[in-house]
């Protein structure tokens, strides 16, 4: 089976710090990683050609940067990558984005099942994949944290649902968007790592793609960023501390009663 | 490329470069610079104190005919027969949005048997319910319900759309999005019609809740949302409202439908939705493992609450990550939120900050969570919790 991951590169908000005294993000010199809800997806894929044999292809869309992340995730056992990369996908939001890399799929030609992470960590939106789905006229599974069974031509996934979950089956191809409760990616292989050392991805630019120019990035783009800013900082309220833990304790009983929440 | 320096106006400050989330801004000589990676969020345009910073745009194509686009529209998700609580949610924002442009606002539901909810809808707020009645819509589908959600906003021309950020919505949303070809913002906190333009103003977190994004959709119809459930407060039903109740029973095509659900599993272990629970208890790594979590569910009993927990717990295997609150879990706007072991790293905060009141419990007097806690206890929450739900329980039966 051919399975493709689309993976995205994110700065790496995970480890920033807060700064003290601006309550805002400490961004010098923002390091950037493979969305870590993308290696989820990117297990699953080798999990599937480690039982039906076949290949796992990565895609995504970026700066030439991305090179970086795609070697990340070479490392780990994936076999090619493609890099979506032009200056004309810049800015692009959900839409443009979703589109853009359905060209991609239209190149690569052959697949047979698509696995997303849901969702990025940067805009954390988790609509490429359901809206990928739809330009590739493709059933999608969403929030997918187990899969029972995958051959060709077929998928059973478990999916959470507000109040618990549900089986569902579809045929493939496919798009399925995992949570990261399906689980524990792998670490890169030492052969991954030696592959991963002189992998270069082909990259395929607006011209390759044969995209319609007017639903590519900013331009493609229906929403626009108006105005961003910087929430303001919640205050602290009044804090317990020193002395008997049981004294303490109902203390803070009598003061949960006082807010009046609990009947 | 439309963003540029004005390097005649550029004072070399940094204050670009310094709110750039993505560093991509660069400091170079005597000009600021800025990179290939730039997302045009906009961030340095608004921090240049000298407006050395350009930022033009060229129209997108856009519907041509967005003057023929009215009403505001919400989704109300139904699960077995009952609204969703974010149904009542966006009723009472959809209906204050309806006002602000002047226009009616209308409620769709899918299901079977609709007429019950449809009155309720009425009694939330709706002008008029569309109710689409179908076997296959009994329970989600996301090809199903994108089928017929695009098929009636095709045909009526709503000008806004409302949808719950649940896990229906921000699974079938996504594609109507995508097939009607406007846009989609997800999670928002605040809508706001925008004076002048009419364009319905969408703000939302982004990069962990370290900033807020307003998203237009100006050249688009309809302009689409999800909100997060619990952002926004409940209508109150008034049982004396009067509306129209258009049930639509022939589908054809659109139920179609390439998934099948073939087992439905309840989640055994937690009755209340985290999402909708009016108190929470959250415990994170200082929890310390798996058995003492049962702690917070004595104190969530007494309490009358939900248990949830930190990504800290969550990946350390001692909790499923269907309770997981932060960024990447869910967002809960409770009444109270009493997190015990949690640090508070910003990305746990951006999905509960808004809750009403907050207790935390934790060993380091510098955790984060002190910072915006309402009442804070510098102690050890397995020592702390037992004693709470005992001086709870005890004072509350005497």
């Amino acid at each position: 089976m051919k399975i493709v991951v689309c993976v995205k590169q994110v700065p790496d908000t995970i480890n920033v710090r807060i700064n003290e005294k601006t309550g805002t993000m400490e961004r010098e010199g923002v390091p950037t990683m493979v969305n870590p809800y993308d290696l989820y997806a990117v297990e699953e894929a080798l999990r599937v050609k480690e039982q039906h044999g076949g290949e796992v292809m990565v895609l995504s869309m970026g700066p030439p940067q991305v090179q970086d992340a795609l070697r990340e995730v070479i490392s780990m056992g994936v076999d090619d990558a493609r890099l979506l990369c032009d200056r004309e996908f810049a800015g692009a939001d959900t839409l443009a984005t979703s589109y853009t890399l359905a060209r991609g799929f239209a190149r690569i030609g052959e697949y047979d099942l698509i696995y997303c992470g849901k969702p990025a960590i940067d805009g954390d939106t988790a609509q490429v994949g359901p809206e990928l789905a739809e330009h590739l006229n493709l059933p999608f599974i969403g929030f997918v944290r187990k899969i029972r069974e995958v051959r060709p031509g077929f998928i059973c996934a478990e999916r959470m649902t507000d109040d618990g979950g549900e089986v569902v089956e579809s045929s493939l191809p496919a798009v399925v968007s995992v949570v990261k409760e399906i689980n524990e990616p792998r670490l890169p292989s030492l052969r991954g790592k030696m592959k991963a050392k002189s992998f270069e991805a082909v990259t395929w630019s607006a011209a390759d793609l044969e995209v319609d120019r007017e639903r590519i990035g900013l331009k493609g783009s229906p929403t626009w960023v108006v105005r961003s800013f910087t929430p303001e900082p919640r205050g602290g309220g009044e804090i317990l501390a020193g002395g008997d833990s049981a004294e303490i304790a109902s203390k803070l009983a009598e003061k949960i009663r006082e807010l009046g929440v609990c009947s | 490329m439309k963003i540029r320096v004005i390097s005649e106006e550029c004072t070399v400050c940094g204050e670009c470069v310094e709110v750039c989330p993505i560093a991509a801004v660069k400091m170079e000589d005597d000009v600021a610079v800025i990179l290939d990676n730039c997302n045009f969020c906009g961030l340095c345009v608004t921090a240049c104190p000298v407006e050395a910073i350009e930022m033009t745009r060229e129209d997108t194509a856009g519907s041509a005919d967005k003057e023929s686009h009215r009403g505001v529209w919400v989704f109300a998700e139904q699960r077995e027969g009952r609204l969703a609580g974010v149904a009542a949610e966006l009723l009472g924002e959809g209906r204050r949005i309806a006002d602000g442009r002047g226009t009616d606002l209308t409620a769709v539901v899918f299901g079977r048997g609709l007429e019950g909810l449809a009155m309720e809808l009425v009694t939330l707020g709706a002008d008029r319910v569309i109710a689409a009645d179908h076997p296959v819509l009994e329970r989600f589908h996301d090809d199903a319900y994108a089928g017929v959600m695009t098929s009636l906003a095709e045909e009526y021309r709503p000008e806004i759309i409302l949808c719950g950020a649940t896990v229906q919505g921000r699974s079938f949303f996504p594609r109507v999005a995508a097939r009607l070809r406007t846009g989609l913002t997800a999670d928002c906190t605040e809508l706001d019609i925008e004076e002048g333009t009419g364009n319905l103003l969408q703000t939302r977190p982004a990069y962990g809740g370290n900033i807020m994004a307003t998203i237009a959709c100006p050249n688009h119809r309809p302009q689409m949302s999800t909100v997060r459930p619990k952002v926004f407060k409940a209508a109150v039903p008034d049982p004396g409202r009067q509306g129209e109740i258009i049930v639509r029973t022939e589908w054809g095509d659109a139920v179609h439908t390439r998934t099948r659900v073939v087992e439905i599993m309840k989640e055994a272990v937690q009755t209340v939705n985290m999402a909708e629970a009016d108190i929470i208890v959250s415990g994170g790594r200082g929890m310390g493992s798996a058995e003492n979590f049962g702690l917070l569910e004595d104190l969530a009993r007494a309490l009358g609450g939900a248990v949830g927990a930190s990504r800290a717990a969550v990946d350390s295997g001692w909790v499923p990550y269907a309770r997981q609150v932060g960024q990447t879990g869910k967002t809960v706007c409770p009444k109270m939120y009493v997190a015990c072991g949690i640090s508070g790293q910003v990305q746990h905060l951006v999905g509960m900050q808004s809750s009403d009141m907050i207790i935390a419990i934790n060993r380091d007097p510098e955790a984060p969570i002190f910072k915006m806690a309402t009442v804070g206890v510098v102690g050890d929450a397995l020592e702390i919790v037992p004693l709470l739900t005992k001086a709870l329980t005890s004072n509350s039966s005497g």
